[in-house]
């Protein structure tokens, strides 16, 4: 009894970092958004998300991470399929090489789209070189939901591709077998058996889209305000930490119930994180 | 004789450099329990997936009632298949696995229903079709494969090593299962497995494969009465596999002494392969025995002792129900129609005429 | 037919994954700062950067802060996972969702929270807090690597070496620390690539005058064209490359190790 109560002491530094640094600044946020700048209780903070602005704002970040996500999804289900079909052989490889823009800086990653999409950008740059119109996509939300879709396309690619491997070559057989067609047996067997996975893609693209503010502050100019620019500018422009605080509350209940929402359609609770 | 339902004419199958089937033709006929015997890699289970559709031949055809269904894609094959893990649709249940097929050809609700209850009863697992298959052991899954199976009313049911995962009671259960279901179904089953007592039981044929050719077809009696070679021989059962020389019709040389024998038309003082089942050799008293030779191990078994004996430069295996202790000096006989002889493997056979 | 469309889409994907990065990494040697004329070829941008004390500070500062980050969460985290499973079910359920938090919380949430608390305490911002906050938000990953191995190595081997004459700590050195020590290799890269490409959460707690490399770019991108970004941009891509390169190399060539090892240990 007492070496395993011993051995569950080496979690303590652990526990302590954990509550030091993830419970009490969850907890000092809390406090902070529910209350005003003389300490006193209010939910102003918290309703102050029905003021125009920040609705639109959290509208529009609903309205573009929904878009990502579904076009995610749609190019990353036939890529991860096409993975899956490819075999174990040849195919670590490939992987690799679908995974590794992940790891180039986030920072990058959208400031190359920049370059890519300015007034005086490259694709513009070479648009006109060929002597043909130029496109003026920078600084509009189709920018941000491409940058959206950039970034995040491989983090619905991993838990898809993983889900999909997971599935057993005779489990795809036998629906054939069993007269099923090539549609069929994606829609009847691939689609249900990979849920988990898809459900947990979306997680992982739905909720950094929906939170982000670097994205639209490079790609969609100062004009095109998401939450996580509000939020942010609450903190960093009008120091007033209350209001961000209780912003920052509301966008974690908004997280917190697509989560949920999710997590009903996931009836075997495999969908984890990674 | 029924007529034959398939056909498998002159298939070839290569993997990488790999040849697995070598211009095989086979034969099956309707209502038949046709099983594919044979070591890991003989090309049992790739014959058996051309059946399916899963896999092209490189070369040959399968022919189903006469027609060539070569380019046919498995979901239009009146063939379905018990995988050998089972492949259940985790995330359906029991029945909705069991109605899978019956769904995709767009069958009535009652027919559907009707199908469950009576494949649910045929494999005896009438309560389970709420349960999700990962609640249900693996022999309960492995009937429930075969109930999703038989609703589809194939013409040909493809089993690939359906116990192979089971332990040896339910293997034997399962067997026994099989068969009464084949009885009932009067359809055609095609089974592979590389465990030979299964294919004994069940089989009204067995054709033993090796490194992608058959080596032999036949009756299970057959099989194991009359082995046409070695691989056959050695494959199933234990047996003693020994040099001799077929002396003239009816008489064969082992270990320098003449057994009278049955077999004729192998010719004068031809070098053959003998083949002794361990439980026709049969220990005598030693003044009248044609081979004299010294127990060296024993073993008891249960339904019989299982001894090793030498005698005439050969280790004997020999299985009787009475014991003589190590060291002792036995006598053995074989009656002529159990001694069977065997063509030795052709290359050898070159050389011994060329040393001739 | 079918394998030339497949073929074909790999094919775009993979341009439109790639073809942002290889951009800067031309621009990077074009002596115009214009980004739609190419002005011939010129290695003055790298020479830029590397003279920059701006970005070799902040380059400083996200390799030190990610390697100390990822020691720290390395050490906390596989005492961790010793401790929870030796817990019962009940606490080590809390710890494993405590576990979840930050990684499903979202990032600008996190960072705020660290930001408010440090106000709140009067601590004042700078390298120890970044440092601080990544180690909060690697260590869940480390224990995500490391404890599915421990689950399925642990006890057995542990006991056996136990059986066999070894003491508990001898037997925790030498059988269960090398089974786990991929996890633990593979919690420790992770947590390192999670801190160098942290943005947010530094962002929100480094306070003026510290930058990282990620914090650097943001402003930097804010202010106008900037060619060393480009060449920085290059760089860091190829270090990544054959970083990742290595990560999905070593595990392997430690796990034969490993593995060798413990043959060894047989014969002996």
């Amino acid at each position: 009894m007492s070496k395993r109560f011993g051995k569950q002491l080496l979690a303590g530094p652990y526990l302590f970092w954990m509550i030091a640094f993830t419970i009490i600044p969850l907890i000092m946020m809390g406090v902070k958004g529910l209350t005003d700048s003389q300490g006193n209780f209010t939910l102003n903070n918290l309703m102050a998300m029905g003021n125009p602005v920040n609705s639109q704002a959290l509208i529009l970040s609903l309205e573009l991470s929904l878009i990502s996500t579904v076009l995610c999804l749609l190019l990353a289900y036939p890529l991860a399929l096409i993975l899956r079909n490819m075999g174990s052989g040849s195919n670590s490889l490939i992987v690799f090489l679908f995974v590794l823009p992940m790891w180039m800086n986030f920072l990058l990653r959208t400031f190359a789209w920049q370059t890519l999409l300015e007034k005086e950008g490259v694709i513009n740059g070479l648009l006109s070189a060929l002597g043909l119109p130029g496109i003026n996509i920078i600084n509009t939300p189709a920018a941000i939901v491409l940058g959206m879709v950039y970034n995040f396309l491989p983090f619905m690619v991993l838990p898809l591709y993983n889900a999909l491997a997971k599935i057993s070559d005779d489990v795809i057989n036998a629906a054939h077998d069993l007269g099923a067609n090539r549609a069929q047996t994606l829609v009847r067997v691939l689609i249900p058996q990979s849920l988990p996975g898809i459900i947990s893609g979306i997680t992982m693209v739905f909720v950094p889209a929906l939170t982000t503010f670097v994205i639209s502050d490079i790609l969609g100019g100062a004009k095109i305000l998401l939450i996580g620019n509000v939020i942010e500018q609450q903190f960093t422009v009008s120091y007033d930490w209350n209001t961000g605080a209780g912003l920052s509350i509301v966008l974690m209940i908004f997280v917190l119930a697509s989560m949920a929402l999710l997590n009903i359609f996931d009836k075997n609770g495999e969908g984890t994180v990674l | 004789m029924s007529t034959p339902l398939i056909d498998l004419v002159g298939i070839t199958k290569r993997f990488d450099d790999t040849l697995v089937l070598d211009d095989l033709n086979l034969s099956i006929r309707e209502n038949e329990f046709v099983t594919l015997l044979g070591p890991s890699g003989c090309g049992k289970t790739t014959t058996l997936r051309i059946l399916g559709g899963f896999t092209q031949p490189d070369q040959g055809k399968v022919l189903f009632e006469g027609k060539d269904i070569s380019n046919v894609p498995p979901h239009k094959r009146q063939l379905n298949t018990v995988f050998q893990k089972y492949a259940l649709f985790s995330h359906l249940n029991i029945e909705e696995n069991i109605a899978f097929g019956l769904k995709i050809k767009k069958k009535s609700k009652q027919y559907i229903r009707d199908k469950i209850d009576y494949a649910l009863k045929l494999v005896n697992l009438d309560d389970y079709g709420k349960r999700m298959p990962d609640s249900l052991s693996g022999g309960q899954q492995q009937r429930i494969a075969i109930a999703r199976a038989i609703v589809n009313e194939p013409k040909v049911l493809l089993l690939d090593e359906p116990l192979g995962a089971l332990d040896l009671k339910l293997r034997q259960d399962m067997q026994y299962e099989l068969i009464r279901l084949k009885n009932e179904l009067g359809i055609t089953f095609v089974y592979v497995t590389h465990d030979q007592e299964e294919a004994l039981t069940m089989s009204d044929t067995i054709v033993v494969m090796n490194q992608g050719y058959i080596q032999q077809m036949g009756t299970p009696e057959q099989i194991y009465n009359e082995p046409e070679n070695a691989f056959v021989a050695d494959f199933i059962g234990d047996s003693n596999i020994i040099d001799g020389t077929m002396i003239q019709d009816l008489v064969v040389e082992i270990c320098g002494v003449r057994f009278p024998c049955v077999d004729t038309g192998f010719g004068r003082n031809k070098p053959v392969d003998v083949v002794i089942r361990p439980e026709d050799v049969e220990l005598i008293q030693s003044e009248n025995a044609p081979l004299i030779g010294t127990v060296s191990h024993l073993i008891f078994k249960g339904v019989h002792y299982e001894m090793e004996v030498e005698a005439g430069g050969f280790t004997w295996l020999v299985h009787s129900t009475s014991m003589s202790p190590v060291g002792s000096r036995v006598g053995l006989y074989v009656s002529p129609e159990n001694i069977q002889i065997m063509n030795k493997p052709a290359s050898e056979d070159e050389e011994a005429q060329v040393n001739e | 037919m079918k394998k030339v469309l497949q073929k074909a889409y790999l094919a775009l994907i993979l341009i439109f994954l790639y073809a942002p990065i290889l951009t800067l990494m031309v621009l990077s040697f074009n002596a115009s700062k214009s980004r739609a004329k190419w002005g011939g070829f010129t290695l003055r941008w790298y020479q830029e950067m590397f003279d920059s004390s701006t970005i070799m500070d902040a380059l400083y500062n996200s390799l030190s802060i990610a390697l100390f980050a990822a020691i720290i969460a390395t050490l906390i985290g596989v005492l961790a996972c010793i401790g929870i499973q030796a817990m019962g079910k009940g606490p080590r359920a809390i710890c494993m969702t405590l576990n979840n938090i930050p990684i499903l919380n979202a990032e600008i949430v996190t960072g705020l929270s660290l930001m408010i608390c440090f106000g709140a305490f009067g601590i004042s911002l700078g390298y120890g807090t970044i440092l601080v906050s990544h180690v909060a938000f690697c260590i869940p990953y480390v224990i995500l690597s490391v404890m599915p191995r421990l689950k399925t190595t642990s006890s057995a081997a542990y006991e056996a070496a136990m059986d066999l004459g070894a003491p508990p700590i001898q037997a925790f050195f030498r059988v269960v620390l090398p089974d786990l020590m991929p996890g633990i290799l593979s919690g420790f890269l992770l947590a390192f690539t999670m801190s160098l490409d942290d943005f947010v959460i530094s962002y929100f707690t480094r306070g003026r005058g510290i930058n990282t490399l990620s914090t650097l770019v943001y402003t930097q991108v804010r202010r106008g064209i900037v060619p060393t970004m480009y060449a920085l941009s290059t760089v860091i891509f190829l270090a990544v490359l054959l970083f990742l390169l290595a990560q999905n190399f070593l595990p392997q060539q430690l796990e034969k190790l490993s593995r060798r090892h413990h043959a060894r240990r047989a014969h002996e």
